[in-house]
């Protein structure tokens, strides 16, 4: 029972980090159509990011970590600005093609700049357990599922409450009627960009004590992809559900299927569910309007 | 005595779809507190001269002027920002958004004023919007989506509004509704309307004055009540079919355009 309840929790925390990923990619595609495959890398770059600031530069890991979303921030909308915003217009494929060429440019950076070892973030909470019952929970593991929550919290009222939320919502809605009522749709997509890099570096940050930071972190990306599809893409609980479920499967799947197999889960969960419920689980109800 | 500069001033527009000129050299004028109407078959340009109005087009020659400002070739959301309120073509609301939230977005770019002192402005025209203020738009009827859709221009507290096709798919009751409050708004909020209509009937009615629209050219030009007593206009836009004209071709009796 003990054992079920800590690979839960674990489970969780993977899923939290899938689909803090699945987030970035569905906001994205809402705001701009365009699809990210560059997300995981983002995501990477935070992490490393963060240990520059925590491990290098010695900063208090809280106010690393907030650097970190405020760098990330500014990296996402200026990346939007001018490598995405001149790609307007342009055939989808080409864009998605451009997208994953800046994963492999993000890559090559962050092996120039980091290096190919493997590193750690130092956080004040790594090894921290905290034990209820004889029931063992890693601190990093609750921590990573805390984080998570706030995140979305805080996202559900920006989306819901704030002036501007509304507003990137009804860009993603109806982009010309956006701006007739004079949304600056242009600088909303900037914006959509470096809010999705900021939670790919969150992603990236929560990871980090758990994994180790290297160059190739950024491909669970695709599992996040996968996630946001189980979801029903276009859907943001849908993202973080679906990450959510390939997450604690994943988990479960290492531990009592055969070798090798826990890799692969996601892509048997993403399978089935294009059989079954082609829509995913949250479908979203709008149909693409030509 | 100069008469006052109009409020929006169009002069000689050129506006391609691609490779395809759907604007031919439009000029028109719309003076500060007056209906002006375009008229015109489907496909005639209508529409593109009001999204070269809006920013959402580009022309390729010519120049719009509102308040006096040059505003060719703006983008959108700056040109609302002038106080230019755009009701496009088909509603076009935001479907998943409540009809508040739709007309909170259209004040978008008034950050300083007061939501409920212009929600109560809308709701006092357009009273089923208050009925439904917690709805998405998307379970909206099409009249009421047409009246969210003008409200929520109306947020811009626009002095000029461009009207796109308000009676599109509308029952002919709404249609009526819809241009009692067109006229209202221009007397009551002392607006300038640009209307675009396929319904002429409803347009002369409104109107001060009109255009006549055809393959990106404006043909004709006149006050509404002359409009209404012209011949052509009779035949070809109020169906009021004279058979003395039976059989005679409209482009025969002109040869002043191409």
């Amino acid at each position: 029972m003990s054992e079920l309840l800590q690979l839960l929790v674990s489970g969780l925390s993977k899923g939290c980090v899938f689909g803090l990923i699945a987030l970035g990619f569905v906001l994205i595609y809402k705001a701009t159509e365009m699809l990210n495959f560059a997300q995981g890398e983002l995501m990477m770059m935070g992490a490393f990011v963060a240990f520059t600031f925590v491990n290098l530069a010695a900063m208090p890991f809280l106010a690393g970590f907030a650097v970190t979303l405020v760098v990330a921030l500014a990296f996402g909308m200026a990346l939007e600005r001018g490598v995405l915003r001149p790609m307007i217009g342009e055939p989808p494929f080409a864009v998605l093609m451009l997208t994953i060429g800046l994963g492999f440019v993000l890559r090559t950076v962050a092996v120039n700049i980091w290096g190919t070892d493997p590193r750690t973030l130092d956080v004040p909470y790594a090894g921290e357990v905290l034990v209820v019952r004889e029931v063992v929970f890693g601190y990093d593991n609750l921590i990573v599922i805390g984080a998570t929550a706030f995140l979305c919290g805080g996202l559900w009222l920006f989306f819901r409450r704030s002036r501007l939320g509304v507003a990137m919502q009804a860009a993603s809605q109806n982009q010309l009627a956006a701006y007739y009522s004079g949304v600056p749709v242009k600088r909303v997509a900037s914006l959509v960009w470096g809010i999705s890099a900021a939670i790919s570096a969150a992603a990236g940050m929560l990871l980090a004590p758990i994994s180790l930071i290297d160059q190739n972190m950024g491909f669970i990306g695709i599992k996040a992809f996968a996630a946001a599809i189980v979801g029903g893409f276009g859907s943001l609980p849908g993202a973080i559900v679906g990450g959510l479920l390939i997450g604690v499967s994943e988990e479960f799947a290492l531990r009592y299927l055969w070798p090798g197999f826990g890799e692969v889960t996601a892509f048997v969960i993403l399978l089935v569910m294009l059989f079954v419920r082609p829509q995913g689980i949250f479908a979203s109800l709008q149909k693409k309007k030509v | 005595m100069t008469e006052p500069e109009p409020l929006l001033t169009l002069r000689n527009i050129e506006t391609y779809y691609g490779p395809i000129m759907a604007i031919r050299g439009v000029s028109l004028e719309v003076r500060e507190r007056s209906i002006v109407t375009i008229l015109g078959a489907n496909g005639a340009g209508k529409t593109t001269v009001l999204k070269t109005i809006c920013g959402a087009m580009d022309p390729q020659k010519g120049s719009v002027t509102f308040r006096g400002e040059d505003i060719t070739g703006r983008d959108p959301d700056r040109v609302a920002r002038l106080h230019l309120g755009h009701v496009p073509e088909g509603r076009e609301v935001f479907p998943f958004l409540t009809a508040e939230e739709n007309l909170a977005v259209g004040a978008f770019t008034r950050r300083r004023a007061n939501l409920n002192e212009d929600l109560a402005l809308v709701y006092g025209y357009f009273p089923a919007l208050a009925e439904h203020r917690k709805l998405p738009a998307g379970f909206l009827s099409g009249g009421q989506q047409q009246m969210l859709a003008i409200g929520r221009a109306l947020m811009l507290r626009p002095q000029l509004m461009l009207l796109d096709e308000p009676s599109l798919g509308l029952a002919p009751r709404l249609v009526a509704e819809i241009a009692e409050i067109v006229v209202r708004l221009n007397r009551e909020q002392g607006m300038a309307i640009l209307l675009v209509e396929q319904n002429a009937r409803m347009a002369l009615d409104v109107a001060h004055y009109g255009y006549v629209m055809e393959v990106g050219r404006i043909v004709m030009e006149d006050t509404c009540e002359r409009l209404k007593n012209a011949p052509d206009i009779q035949e070809f836009y109020l169906g009021m079919k004279d058979q003395g004209v039976r059989g005679r071709r409209r482009w025969k009796q002109r040869k002043t355009w191409r």
